[in-house]
């Protein structure tokens, strides 16, 4: 569905998008809207450093010296990044590779950000630390994001709102808080 | 000792010219991931275009650099709308062969049109350095070999430059490294792969009027240039600027060393040299000397 959104796999469905209609065609169209996909798999440039990775995600944007400022607060952020900045992504564990492909992601200023299956592979003590960055990243940049998410106990917890697909459509929806109190969903989907 | 010198600079002095193709045949890989077999054969094409602006006798009678020059600007459109619409439409990233059998049918259609549009006959683009030569002892450092290395050493630092310090290179690396994520970037991948077609096309160019006054200009004059510009680009390791400017090199030195000292090779064998170096660069060291090995950790 994210990739629909980005217009990686072709699609005929519309959507609105802060109030304007779209129809995704191709995914350099859709991150010039704003909105930014940090894919499965994450998605890195494994053959480029760090620092590179960072930069190429600014490609849409102009102001070279905001841009080395973005750069400096995302490693803040994420001090590992900071420690590797000159090394090849591709040296990275999982977990920092994950780091980076949302700073890369957050890099181009996007008012929506895609995530798909961020905790895939990743160790739960890993898992946890990554949705309290997202959660920070939505309070104090005030991005949107819309997480598909396997582990429905981690995402339920730092969402806000929770939608429940069953084969494409949507099944259920509310409150992250309702949902996770819902006991059809806790039977089903986070197993207790 | 002399000779072993004289032989040295002269192989460098070819091995100038096969890095410069060898580099326009990496640039295409590194964008497309596969080889254009018609990079010699649209190189050749652009030399006929300045020859035929330079010559007196036959074109306009430019001087030599800014015909030179305009035939570099041609390859570099020509690279980019030869990508843009040949080879676009045939795409597809697991599956390289139509690509191939594509350039392939370039590389024959280019060398009838350039006959059927220049002239079939040999001829000669004037020379762009001074002849004579710089004495250094008995050894003769020709003036062209001089300009050739020069020329090569600016080339390739520019080439260098352009993608480690340039935001235009590293988008480029980025479209390479991985397609569908510099797409979600919003890096234009259709713009990026043109571009690698199309400073391809200026270097071969570039390769072409430069090796000119050793092959003179003739529909055929890079096929054997090109093996050796493949051989090249096989000892560098196919992905690399720096590869493929030392592989040329090395290549160019063992051409002539081995055509001055192996007594059955010779002039008229020397192409087995490049054959030779291919395979045995592909048995013992398949990623070249400094190919990248790609590795990932999930």
């Amino acid at each position: 569905m994210l990739r629909a959104i980005s217009g990686v796999v072709p699609s005929t469905a519309e959507y609105r998008f802060f109030g304007v209609r779209r129809r995704p065609r191709s995914p350099e169209q859709v991150a010039r809207l704003g909105v930014a996909h940090v894919p499965q798999g994450r998605g890195t440039f494994g053959n480029l450093t760090v620092e590179e990775n960072l930069l190429a995600g600014a490609t849409l944007r102009r102001r070279t010296p905001e841009i080395a400022e973005d750069i400096e607060n995302w490693m803040t952020r994420f001090p590992a990044l900071r420690d590797r900045r000159a090394q090849p992504a591709g040296s990275l564990s999982g977990g920092e590779q994950q780091m980076l492909a949302i700073a890369r992601a957050m890099m181009g200023r996007p008012k929506l950000l895609l995530l798909d299956e961020p905790s895939l592979g990743l160790a739960p003590r890993v898992v946890t630390e990554l949705f309290d960055h997202l959660k920070a990243l939505n309070e104090t940049l005030h991005v949107a994001m819309l997480v598909v998410e396997q582990n429905a106990r981690q995402a339920l917890r730092h969402a806000d709102r929770g939608y429940v697909l069953e084969q494409g459509r949507i099944a259920l929806h509310d409150t992250a808080a309702e949902l996770g109190g819902n006991d059809a969903v806790r039977a089903a989907y986070l197993g207790v | 000792m002399t000779l072993l010198i004289q032989r040295l600079f002269d192989g460098l002095s070819s091995g100038a010219v096969y890095a410069a193709l060898a580099l326009a045949i990496v640039l295409v890989f590194r964008a497309t991931g596969t080889l254009n077999l018609a990079q010699g054969e649209m190189a050749m094409f652009t030399c006929f275009l300045a020859w035929k602006l330079a010559d007196p006798a036959h074109g306009l009678g430019w001087p030599v650099v800014p015909a030179i020059l305009l035939a570099m600007a041609v390859g570099l459109a020509g690279g980019a709308v030869i990508e843009r619409v040949v080879v676009r439409p045939v795409e597809d990233r697991t599956d390289h062969l139509p690509i191939i059998i594509v350039t392939l049918g370039l590389m024959l259609a280019i060398n009838a049109l350039a006959g059927a549009l220049f002239t079939t006959d040999v001829v000669r683009l004037p020379e762009v350095f001074p002849a004579g030569a710089l004495r250094l002892g008995d050894v003769h450092l020709s003036y062209a070999t001089i300009g050739l290395l020069a020329v090569l050493l600016v080339v390739s630092a520019l080439i260098w430059a352009l993608f480690q310090r340039t935001r235009i290179g590293l988008r480029m690396r980025a479209s390479v490294d991985n397609p569908d994520s510099a797409r979600l970037l919003g890096i234009r991948r259709s713009h990026m792969l043109m571009l690698g077609w199309g400073i391809a096309g200026a270097l071969g160019a570039l390769a072409a009027v430069l090796v000119a006054p050793q092959t003179f200009v003739h529909t055929g004059m890079l096929q054997g240039v090109l093996l050796y510009a493949f051989a090249a680009a096989t000892l560098g390791g196919f992905t690399s600027v720096l590869g493929a400017v030392v592989g040329g090199l090395i290549v160019g030195v063992l051409q002539s060393l081995a055509a001055g000292y192996v007594g059955f090779i010779g002039n008229d064998l020397s192409l087995l040299v490049a054959l030779v170096i291919i395979i045995a660069v592909l048995m013992v060291k398949p990623a070249g000397l400094f190919g990248r090995v790609d590795s990932s950790r999930l």
